[in-house]
């Protein structure tokens, strides 16, 4: 092999090569033998091993002893991938004496073993790989990761149960929390529900005491409709801006006697009611609903007179007195906030059922989504807790269709996790409440949790019917006299073995979980990755379920996947902590692959300047030249490639160091 | 002169093995590839990974060279746009490719050598299915043979400048 520039110093290079068997994980396909042999007759490398484990306890002693032993001052450690265990690896050689950064590590697991069949070709690629590594560590330099202070406070964004629970179990470790939620209220799809499964606990009655302690809590700072519009900054220090939206009150002068909606023009609601899902109609000004919190109104510009016509007699103002809490000239207002950690709660939307035609939703009127219903038993929703058919009539027939939008190649293919669970639930309700006889129509019954199978039985026992099968269709055509007037649900049912067709008044609709419709834009704005269905993307699916591949954001709840309330809540806990565990260290050390200015070989030329996205390049008049503030520098690297004279080199990712790698990759064994 | 290098097998059509050198951003393409490995995905082995922070770290001139030290083929995986760990990296990258291109096309190296794509941190399946394609097109095309496009590197370098 030539020798190639760039190792001129004073010391020699000597490099430690070892690969890591992972079990059988890498040694089933790669020959780690040969490749240990390969490693050890390459250029300057002093030592070759290969063993069992390489993570493991005597996995990393060996390597520290070897260093000691062998005066190493690189290491290749050929194993899984450097996003597992780079920092593990770079641990090692700090307690060995040796700087961090002069380790690289060889992905042979994640990108050979478990991706080839053939042994040889899976060797040969190692190789390649090994090589390349072993050339480019050569040029590796000892770096200093910068360490910043950490900004204790933390922005939690989404007001359902798990930013709830997130924001309380900040603030009651004494930390200032920022809690943002869109919608003129918290509570989220917790506040909507009537019963929770298995254990029929009330929403209302576990949720409203949470939130408002939130609402009164010292070190909470709530803003509702209210949305994150800007994000800037790292881990430790962010900085966010936050949008206000006008509710037209004031709210430090709304005491939340509701007199204005009482005196409002309109004498009847005329605009459906968001929280109430449509099924009742609110008034111009309103409270989303009794528990809301905060307890301010609400003054909706698209249906209020005085918005529409300036004509209107606003005998809201009137009723509010000298209060002076109304406000039609407000605008919406921005906050900037500094903060060091994130969490993201911010939730899941329900399934448009007009999107599975074949259930009959938005054709017939009794048909209902589960949400909807869930408005319907509640004793504070449009019926006050009365099931009620659309003519008010009770329904004596009712079937519950599982699955919609769930495990459905032609809309979503995942479970939803919590349908089968609150359909049980709604089973359970209506029956109790109109003693109804209740149809459930499932594919599988999926009840694992503390308690829910025994809900399950308890279901059984109490006569609610269930039908396995994926139900065809939901008409009003009769073939039978006891068909006419009612809802027919066409089903296979695939225990009996024959397609039934079952008559009811009412048909429910279990929706599935889907992401919020603006995911993407959350994601974007806070920069972190959605898995292929939109779910936000965790660390690691087992081992960092709430991290994210941001350093100091983090999420909770059902923004990540379906969740039922339990989960919420245990997410929440975890993220809480996550944050705290941040903050709490006072600093956190950042990965310095910052770039840097070659002053002699800078031209002054400009060109990096528009290129950086964090401004973090300016241009020094005196030495026109161009200077880049390493603090806000993030370390992409696209100046480095843009430069035209080669002036500005990217730590760990020097030209040389890259150039390096390329033609090791390539130089034939 | 750009060439092989010198100690490169002779191959022949049949045995004919593409080596690829493939430039994937940390953030997304890169953990794609890793969730394949997850997945115990399987494609051809042909593909060399250089692990970049971003693809806007793509220099012009890693593919050049590459090219010039025996690559049949280079790959670039960047995050979508809009989706960039550094909000406009893989913007740059779209820019630079585009005019590379050109560039390369010039030297008389087939486009299809030179390939790049957008590959999100969950779309492992499209790590496999672009390595599969672009190693079945390389080997399609045979090797990238230099030598005969009389193309010294100094010219490649006044193109590229």
């Amino acid at each position: 092999m030539p020798e190639t520039s760039g190792f001129s110093g004073p010391e020699a290079v000597r490099v430690g090569f070892y690969v890591c068997h992972c079990g059988t994980n890498i040694a089933g396909t790669v020959d780690v033998k040969a490749l240990a042999e390969y490693a050890g007759r390459l250029p300057r490398v002093a030592v070759s091993r290969d063993y069992k484990y390489m993570c493991s306890d005597p996995g990393q002693a060996l390597i520290e002893q070897d260093i000691a032993d062998h005066k190493l001052n690189r290491v290749v450690v050929a194993s899984c991938s450097p996003l597992l265990h780079e920092a593990t690896f770079r641990r090692a050689l700090g307690r060995a004496g040796l700087n961090p950064f002069l380790l690289q590590m060889v992905n042979i697991r994640e990108h050979v073993s478990w991706v080839h069949l053939d042994k040889k070709a899976a060797t040969e690629k190692a190789q390649d790989l090994v090589r390349a590594a072993v050339q480019r560590v050569a040029l590796h330099k000892p770096l200093q990761k910068r360490r910043v202070d950490i900004n204790p406070s933390v922005l939690v964004v989404g007001g359902g149960i798990a930013g709830i629970h997130a924001a309380l179990t900040l603030a009651d470790a004494g930390k200032q929390v920022y809690l943002v939620e869109r919608e003129p209220t918290i509570g989220g799809h917790m506040a909507m529900f009537d019963k929770t499964f298995p254990t029929l606990d009330c929403a209302a009655c576990i949720l409203t005491p949470k939130m408002t302690a939130v609402g009164s809590h010292p070190n909470i700072k709530l803003w509702t409709y209210s949305e994150v519009v800007k994000v800037d900054g790292y881990v430790g220090n962010y900085k966010v801006q936050v949008k206000h939206k006008p509710r037209y009150v004031i709210d430090e002068l709304c005491i939340g006697c509701q007199e204005c909606i009482t005196a409002c023009v309109y004498k009847e609601g005329k605009t459906p009611d968001e929280f109430n899902l449509g099924l009742s109609k609110r008034k111009p000004v309103y409270l989303p609903f009794p528990q809301a919190v905060p307890q301010k109104v609400v003054i909706d510009r698209e249906t209020c007179i005085e918005f529409k016509s300036g004509k209107c007699k606003k005998t809201c103002i009137e009723a509010c007195g000298d209060r002076l809490a109304i406000d039609f000239k407000q605008k919406e207002t921005f906050d900037e906030i500094e903060i060091g950690a994130i969490i993201l709660a911010t939730g899941f939307k329900t399934f448009d059922p007009e999107r599975s035609p074949n259930c009959g939703y938005g054709r017939y009127q009794n048909v209902y989504t589960s949400l909807e219903v869930e408005r319907l038993i509640n004793a504070s929703g449009p019926t006050a807790g009365e099931v009620i058919l659309r003519d008010g009539k009770k329904p004596e027939s009712v079937g519950i269709i599982h699955c919609i939008g769930s495990r459905d190649a032609n809309t979503n293919r995942w479970c939803s996790k919590v349908c089968c669970m609150y359909s049980l639930k709604l089973a359970h309700l209506i029956k109790e409440h109109t003693g109804a006889h209740v149809y459930n129509f499932y594919i599988d019954m999926r009840t694992p949790g503390k308690g829910y199978e025994e809900f399950y039985d308890r279901l059984l026992d109490e006569g609610v019917h269930f039908v396995r099968g994926r139900v065809a269709d939901v008409s009003d055509w009769a073939v039978h006299p006891s068909e006419v007037g009612k809802l027919v649900i066409r089903a296979e049912d695939t225990l009996a073995g024959f397609v039934r067709r079952i008559p009811v008044d009412m048909v429910v609709l279990s929706v599935g979980l889907e992401p919020q419709a603006d995911a993407q834009d959350v994601r974007r704005l806070f920069n972190i990755s959605c898995a292929a269905e939109g779910w936000f993307l965790e660390r690691h699916p087992k081992l960092a379920p709430v991290s994210t591949f941001t350093e100091g954001v983090f999420i909770a709840g059902a923004c990540q996947g379906p969740k039922d309330i339990p989960e919420s809540v245990a997410q929440a806990g975890a993220a809480a902590a996550e944050a705290l565990a941040l903050i709490d260290a006072k600093s956190v050390e950042l990965e310095p692959y910052t770039a840097s200015i070659l002053e002699e070989e800078c031209s002054g030329c400009k060109s990096c300047i528009p290129l950086c996205p964090y401004q973090a390049i300016a241009f020094v008049d005196e030495k026109k030249k161009a200077y880049i503030n390493e603090v806000l520098c993030k370390g992409c690297g696209t100046c480095v490639a843009g430069c035209p004279s080669g002036s500005i080199k990217q730590n760990f990712f020097e030209d040389e160091e890259i150039f390096e790698e390329i033609e090791g990759v390539l130089t034939y064994a | 002169m750009l060439s092989r290098h010198p100690s490169a097998p002779e191959t022949s059509q049949s045995t004919f093995e593409p080596r690829i050198v493939a430039f994937f951003c940390n953030w997304c393409t890169y953990l794609a590839a890793d969730l394949a490995g997850t997945s115990r995905m399987k494609y051809a082995p042909n593909v060399r990974v250089v692990r970049l922070m971003c693809s806007g770290r793509v220099d012009p001139q890693f593919v050049l060279d590459a090219f010039a030290h025996g690559a049949d083929g280079v790959f670039i995986g960047g995050c979508h746009p809009g989706d960039c760990h550094y909000q406009e990296g893989n913007y740059k990258t779209l820019k630079r490719y585009h005019l590379l291109k050109r560039v390369v096309k010039e030297m008389g190296i087939e486009e299809e050598r030179f390939r790049l794509e957008w590959i999100s941190a969950a779309e492992a399946d499209r790590v496999r299915t672009t390595i599969n394609q672009m190693v079945e097109k390389v080997r399609e095309l045979g090797p990238l043979n230099l030598e005969l496009k009389e193309l010294d590197k100094a010219h490649a370098e006044e193109v590229l400048v």
